[in-house]
């Protein structure tokens, strides 16, 4: 019979670096959501030209590696004596990263809308901001989704190279039992399970509010 | 009254309006023909605010519309505009397309907003789809929609970009019979359309705009039966 030295106490041990992992993701991502929202109508509404420098910063988080990211990230902290603990600095440069992504994605959803629409709108009274919020983040939002879904999960898959800054999520928590217990297919076979368990509801909830939405299109 | 005094508007170097004088008093329809390009259209986005404009006035009951300190999404709610594309909201219901302005520009209670709404929507014959998203309607009525949504603000004056060079010939005519409806109620218009028999049924005056110029302005009957300007005898016989 299958035997194993995993005890019940290591499994919660692995419960709580996956809820460290769910608690850098939903910081990070909203943090970095609603930067990228921010960043992502500045881009649109001052045209390509005068983004430029915004653009610029906002590739640099895109193209360097997440992990020389962190790792310069803490080095920066440290240099400038922030004192931020390894959790803050994580969750910093995390959201940076995300909104980097979330602001082409929304850009991309605002795009979408059509300008003719956004007249019609403008030219019934409403504001730029009423038709931000009653026309245009409707539409962009059923547009952008299925990206923000995908980058929702890319981050959290991600957010296992916080480790490196010490901090203890589901995948260093795995490593740590592998080097204890010498059973790392059986862990690791735990630990992508735990992922996946924490990332299906994520993917459905996209799929839902996708066909909720599609018979309006 | 909707004044227009000597109004210029370039697109870069592409000058579109040319000087153009029209004033339309309450009540009356003045339809606009003319060649694509011809600037029929810029105008009307100018007289609502849409498009700036390089030089001239336009003024609507005495507020200058381009002046800096004109406020104009108040002065919008005066003008309704429906434009060649009807321009649905496609994630509102047809309902919901025509009450969104009146709650959230004229500040209406949602009862009196979807009383207006389902009165405007009954008025051109749309009561059967208050819950239908604009996609499941045809291109007409979409188009009629649209119009209900501009009515709903309680618009003094309407103007009407080519509202049915976009749609399928067997629908124009149920949009043609909205906008005759309009004019016979009163309504103060500015139709820029291709349709002459319209044009020619319901204007009180027809403008001929070319290259930028209103060439000429008359009756229908003059317009059309008697038209002085050279490019007008063109323009007809090319649509006869």
């Amino acid at each position: 019979m299958f035997e194993t030295a995993l005890t019940w106490s290591d499994l919660a041990f692995l419960a709580q670096g996956a809820g460290m992992t769910l608690l850098v993701t939903a910081v990070s991502v909203t943090a970095g959501t609603v930067l990228g929202v921010i960043f992502g109508v500045i881009r649109f509404q001052v045209g390509p030209y005068w983004s430029i420098p915004l653009t610029f910063v906002l590739d640099v988080f895109r193209s360097v590696p997440l992990l020389i990211q962190l790792v310069l990230g803490n080095a920066f902290q440290s240099i400038a004596r922030l004192g931020w603990p390894p959790f803050t600095t994580s969750c910093v440069i995390l959201s940076l990263y995300t909104a980097a992504y979330c602001t082409e994605i929304v850009r991309g959803g605002i795009s979408s809308v059509p300008v003719t629409t956004r007249r019609a709108a403008r030219s019934l009274g409403m504001t730029w901001w009423q038709d931000m919020r009653y026309i245009v983040a409707p539409l962009a939002t059923r547009v952008s989704l299925p990206s923000w879904i995908g980058l929702t999960l890319g981050v959290m898959k991600d957010s296992a190279l916080v480790l490196w800054l010490g901090l203890i999520e589901l995948l260093r928590a795995s490593q740590i039992l592998v080097t204890r217990l010498q059973e790392p297919l059986f862990i690791l076979m735990i630990c992508g399970a735990i992922y996946f368990i924490l990332s299906f509801p994520v993917a459905r909830l996209g799929g839902y509010l996708e066909k909720r939405w599609s018979p309006n299109d | 009254m909707i004044e227009i005094e000597n109004v210029r508007k370039s697109f870069g170097a592409l000058e579109v309006l040319k000087g153009i004088d029209l004033t339309v008093s309450k009540g009356e329809v003045v339809t606009v023909i003319g060649g694509s390009g011809s600037g029929k259209s810029t105008l009307l986005t100018c007289i609502n605010g849409l498009e700036p404009i390089d030089s001239g006035r336009i003024t609507l009951d005495g507020t200058d519309v381009h002046a800096k300190g004109t406020d104009l999404n108040k002065l919008r709610s005066k003008v309704g505009i429906v434009f060649q594309q009807w321009n649905a909201f496609p994630h509102l219901t047809v309902l919901e397309n025509v009450m969104l302005a009146p709650r959230k520009v004229l500040g209406l209670a949602k009862d009196r907003a979807e009383e207006i709404a389902v009165k405007q929507l009954t008025h051109v014959g749309l009561a059967e789809k208050l819950s239908v998203y604009p996609n499941r309607m045809s291109g007409g009525q979409q188009q009629r929609m649209a119009i209900a949504r501009a009515l709903a603000m309680s618009p003094e004056y309407m103007l009407f970009d080519e509202v049915t060079s976009a749609l399928d010939p067997m629908l124009v005519g149920e949009v043609l019979d909205t906008l005759r409806m309009l004019a016979s109620e009163g309504m103060t218009m500015i139709c820029v359309t291709h349709e002459m028999k319209f044009a020619r049924e319901v204007s009180d005056r027809v403008a001929f705009f070319h290259q930028g110029v209103m060439a000429e302005i008359a009756s229908p009957e003059q317009l059309f039966d008697a038209p002085q300007h050279v490019e007008t005898q063109k323009f007809l016989a090319a649509t006869h």
